[in-house]
């Protein structure tokens, strides 16, 4: 049964609630979760396949590969973010509740973090063993994709919240995503060479956490204001 | 006595202003093309350094400061079309877009023809390169984005979120790209210490950006001339101009 939604509750319940609710119909379509984890796997695996397995090369390559195949998967799951509650109404019933549509869609972007960002952060130390990083390096790649992998959600979902309901919406959001995935992906990849390369990788950390500190606020209300848009 | 601005924020007076507008414009930019092609083809000197080559920046620079500026005006005219709900700020925006990308397609393309003889490489990973290709993929979203939408007013409004959400973007992106270029890059040519530049060939590139100024004020307001018309096509006006034109 889904959990149903308190009477009179605030706008922090109902991210919580949005999240419940999200993680509940991912688990009941479990396929869904592992497409995205096993796209990002055969992404990362494809790469030594074209460019030839010299270890060195490889080793250079990894974090950018990685983070690379981590933008893809998560922008690929963006869809789903708004259009199965947008197909059946539910999209429209949350847009006329009277809490703030901010808070609902901060709690969409999260749910679908924990649902691609979240498994494609705990397997990317076996990718990074693939490649040969050194322990040092793994923990660097798997801390910056546990702090960039939020803020490809919460940019997302601005992308998703546009393209609701247009012909061709997957290939439209790559479009308007990626290229604001960039500084993400530079910081996320860099801190990994910058740790390799003996600079530590604290100041490239500090600064994801900064863009995430900095979506977390105007993302949500961004992709409010573009759901709105979308659903006059 | 005072103007009465707001009755040019109707379509269909912008309409016949647009229409005064375009040929002193188009004047203006076609004398100011030949006189800094001049300059630049004849009377500017030859670059003890680069040649002949050089005379690309004529071109390159207009086109690359055009590109920008555009941006901004298309981000601006967006958002006055999102808060205020005139129709006519988001036609401007969506006539802004093409010119913009335009540019910065020639300043790309102008650029690669000049690294050649002078770097070698028809492209290098240079942060102002790179983040020139990424203001071309803004553009071209912002494009797609407002083509893919059949509803004029959804359009307007989604194009402006999205043209909005760049311009806080670029300087994140240009700095992160700056330093992502600084951390990689040893020995590459740098386009930032330039020479001391003559006088001449400063007057004939400043000619130059004032000659795509005017092209660029002459074209989008044809094209926002042909987006009120196309939109509008259902009202009083435009049958009456039909009918008077047949």
């Amino acid at each position: 049964m889904l959990p149903v939604q308190p009477i009179g509750c605030n706008s922090l319940n109902m991210s919580l609630w949005v999240i419940q609710r999200d993680l509940l119909l991912a688990m009941r379509r479990r396929a869904d979760v592992l497409t995205t984890l096993f796209f990002f796997i055969i992404v990362v695996s494809l790469f030594p396949l074209g460019v030839g397995p010299e270890i060195n090369m490889l080793r250079t390559m990894a974090p950018g590969v990685v983070w690379v195949a981590a933008l893809l998967a998560s922008m690929l799951s963006l869809g789903r973010m708004f259009s199965s509650d947008y197909l059946d109404g539910t999209l429209e019933q949350m847009l006329l509740s009277p809490q703030s549509l901010s808070m609902l869609v901060l709690g969409k972007a999260l749910a679908h973090w924990l649902v691609t960002g979240v498994p494609l952060v705990l397997m990317s130390p076996v990718l990074g063993l693939q490649y040969d990083l050194s322990t040092e390096a793994l923990l660097v790649l798997t801390a910056s994709l546990l702090l960039g992998t939020p803020v490809l959600s919460l940019i997302g979902a601005i992308g998703a919240a546009l393209t609701l309901g247009l012909r061709g919406g997957g290939v439209l959001v790559s479009l308007l995503v990626l290229p604001l995935y960039i500084p993400v992906l530079i910081f996320g990849a860099g801190a990994v060479e910058a740790s390799a390369a003996g600079l530590g990788a604290g100041a490239h950390l500090s600064l994801l956490g900064a863009f995430l500190l900095v979506s977390l606020v105007l993302a949500p209300w961004a992709a409010a204001v573009s759901l709105r848009i979308s659903m006059e | 006595m005072a103007i009465n601005w707001f009755n040019y924020s109707s379509p269909a007076s912008f309409y016949f202003l647009a229409g005064k507008m375009i040929p002193p414009f188009t004047i203006a930019a076609t004398i100011l093309f030949a006189v800094g092609l001049y300059i630049g083809f004849f009377v500017a000197p030859t670059d003890f350094q680069q040649g002949e080559a050089y005379r690309i920046i004529f071109i390159h620079v207009p086109a690359a400061w055009m590109s920008m500026f555009l941006y901004v005006m298309m981000a601006i005219w967006a958002g006055i079309g999102l808060a205020f709900n005139t129709r006519l700020s988001s036609m401007m925006a969506t006539a802004i877009a093409p010119t913009g990308a335009m540019f910065t397609f020639l300043a790309l393309w102008t650029g690669a023809l000049w690294g050649k003889p002078m770097w070698g490489a028809w492209w290098v990973w240079d942060a102002r390169l790179t983040s020139e290709l990424i203001l071309l993929f803004l553009y071209i979203g912002f494009m797609s984005l407002q083509a893919a939408i059949d509803d004029p007013r959804r359009a307007d409004k989604a194009g402006a979120v999205i043209a909005l959400v760049g311009v806080v973007n670029i300087p994140i992106i240009y700095f992160s790209v700056k330093w992502w270029n600084t951390l990689h890059q040893g020995a590459s040519v740098s386009i930032t210490q330039s020479p001391k530049m003559a006088t001449t060939m400063l007057t004939g590139m400043l000619i130059m950006s004032i000659a795509c100024w005017m092209y660029a004020i002459a074209v989008i307001l044809m094209r926002t001339r042909t987006i009120i018309l196309e939109r509008e096509r259902h009202t009083a006006w435009v049958g009456e101009l039909q009918g008077a034109t047949k």
